[in-house]
């Protein structure tokens, strides 16, 4: 079987090329292998370069301070040292953390930890657009505050919150603001020097850089300070302990500076594709985009095809490799937590497929997706006793169902 | 998650999809399941005068293994009395389909769907 067509590019991208080729060069013999942390020979030296220099380039990404940027394993270790470091740190200030019922797992597990260790914490509810509005972050701070964590992409359907707006909430009233930025560094524009973001979380690997890095921005002015979650030899400032990852640092510094220089030709040809995507599917009936296109990353589209199942679409899909839901939570059976919260009705959000399009995506592999997406939807459609009702004017909502 | 070869040959080739009249006193129908929990089985049995049914169609919205449940109990039903259609157990559809555990539900749901479908030709003789 050839593989499959790759639509999901918010799942994890592939490696760049020129990135795989600057990680190699940091591991073997007649590498860049040392240890960043040794001070005593050359070796040291020359992998504490190379380790700052990507500091620089994901610095330079998010125009911010290097010396603002604490490298991790990747976005959910920098979500879970963003809320666990300042809920800790800041306890005897208030136990009351702000956040949406649409954020990653990553945000969304660490606040129930914490909710088990005492904490107390607001789950916003999206509107149905997706976004979360800065007022209502607004009303739901107390004197007791001491975090927000509202993330600036969402992985699944792709609509982009207003961070500067929630983050300009938040400092008026004295709170830290997290972000989790997985899925929107790199590819829309993030300038740390006028956003009112304290903490953003960052992933190497959605970025065509390596699995297993990530970083989290940390604000110098005004001061943020974390309580530590890997303690040991003091790296990162006492933030991270741990011996840097030369090669992985590397590859996120070296994504980090593609993505920069060249964002604004690649949002363009990522729209388009995904405006292609679009247009070839819109005009079937009962198909609905979940989220507000106007405030979108270029890259994500979140489908509904109505009176389809979800994973018996993508069964019908096997040259297309899309997720219904998100990768995290798609080995249960509970449709999206995520379109749910937008207010949409179970079925609806049992037939959503998420579509992400990104630096290798063609134009033809978007026209094979519209031809198989089409045939496996007709063919399903033929299946569905839903469809036949729906057909013959019938109310789904009129009818009695027994929930098993 | 890999599918049996079983559930893969009637999810590409479902056996006697359609839909029979549904007013015809011939025909029993069960439908079972619900939109919200992701599928929705209808089943539709013909029966004769001796009580055999000689003919069964289904539309189902669900998973792959759901579609391969009632397609399957479709071709088992034809030829069978309404009495021993409605004695199929789930656990034969399951262990026939090889479905994993998190599938068995679309097994009884199938189960469910017969059931139904008897029960609905029983009333409808009763009434009539």
């Amino acid at each position: 079987m050839k593989a499959p067509v790759y639509f999901d590019y918010a799942a994890t991208t592939p490696v760049d090329p020129r990135v795989a080729q600057k990680m190699s060069e940091c591991l073997m013999t007649e590498g860049n292998f040392g240890n960043p942390a040794s001070r005593s020979h050359k070796f040291g030296w020359e992998a504490e370069e190379a380790v700052e220099l990507a500091r620089t380039q994901v610095a330079a990404l998010l125009n911010c301070d290097p010396r603002e940027i604490v490298w991790t394993s990747g976005a959910t270790e920098s979500d879970n040292l963003a809320i666990k470091g300042i809920a800790q740190f800041y306890k005897g200030k208030g136990k009351h953390i702000i956040t949406s019922k649409i954020e990653h797992k990553a945000v969304l597990d660490t606040c129930r930890h914490l909710e088990r260790e005492g904490f107390e914490v607001t789950y916003l509810e999206p509107g149905s657009d997706g976004l979360i509005r800065p007022e209502a972050v607004q009303s739901a701070i107390r004197e007791d505050t001491t975090l927000v964590s509202i993330m600036h992409v969402n992985n699944e359907i792709g609509v982009v919150n207003d961070i500067e707006r929630i983050g300009e909430v938040c400092r008026a009233a004295k709170v830290f603001y997290h972000v989790d930025a997985a899925q929107s560094a790199g590819k829309i524009p993030i300038d740390l020097s006028t956003l009112k973001v304290d903490l953003m979380a960052l992933s190497g690997h959605k970025m065509y850089g390596p699995k297993g890095v990530g970083v989290l921005f940390v604000r110098r002015k005004p001061r943020v300070r974390l309580e530590a979650q890997m303690h040991g030899g003091g790296h990162e400032r006492g933030m991270r302990s741990g011996t840097l990852a030369t090669h992985q640092l590397v590859g996120m510094g070296e994504a980090c500076r593609i993505a920069q220089a060249e964002m604004s030709s690649e949002a363009a040809r990522t729209l388009a594709l995904r405006e292609r995507l679009w247009q070839g599917l819109n005009d079937m009936e009962e198909v609905y985009v979940n989220g507000d296109l106007n405030a979108h990353v270029p890259g994500i589209i979140n489908i509904s095809f109505n009176y389809v199942e979800g994973e018996s679409l993508i069964m019908s899909l096997p040259e297309l490799a899309v997720s219904s839901g998100s990768a995290c939570t798609s080995a249960s059976l509970e449709p999206s937590y995520v379109l749910r919260a937008l207010g949409m009705n179970d079925e609806l959000a049992h037939s959503s497929l998420r579509f992400s399009v990104g630096r290798f995506t063609t134009e033809e592999d978007v026209d094979a997706a519209i031809a198989q997406v089409r045939r496996a939807v007709e063919k399903l459609r033929e299946l569905s006793p839903l469809w036949d009702m729906y057909k013959d004017g019938v109310d789904l909502d009129s009818i009695e169902w027994a929930a098993h | 998650m890999a599918y049996s070869d079983q559930v893969m040959d009637h999810y590409q080739n479902p056996r006697n999809v359609g839909k029979f009249d549904d007013d015809d006193a011939q025909i029993g129908t069960g439908m079972v399941g619900a939109p919200a929990c992701g599928d929705v089985m209808r089943l539709q049995i013909k029966v004769n005068d001796l009580g055999i049914i000689e003919d069964a169609k289904f539309k189902t919205y669900g998973c792959g293994s759901a579609i391969a449940s009632s397609s399957l109990l479709t071709e088992w039903v034809k030829g069978r009395s309404i009495d021993e259609a409605a004695q199929i157990k789930n656990t034969e559809i399951a262990e026939e389909l090889a479905l994993p555990p998190v599938k068995i539900h679309c097994s009884v749901l199938a189960e469910d769907a017969i059931k139904a479908a008897v029960e609905d030709y029983r009333k409808k003789l009763s009434d009539a």
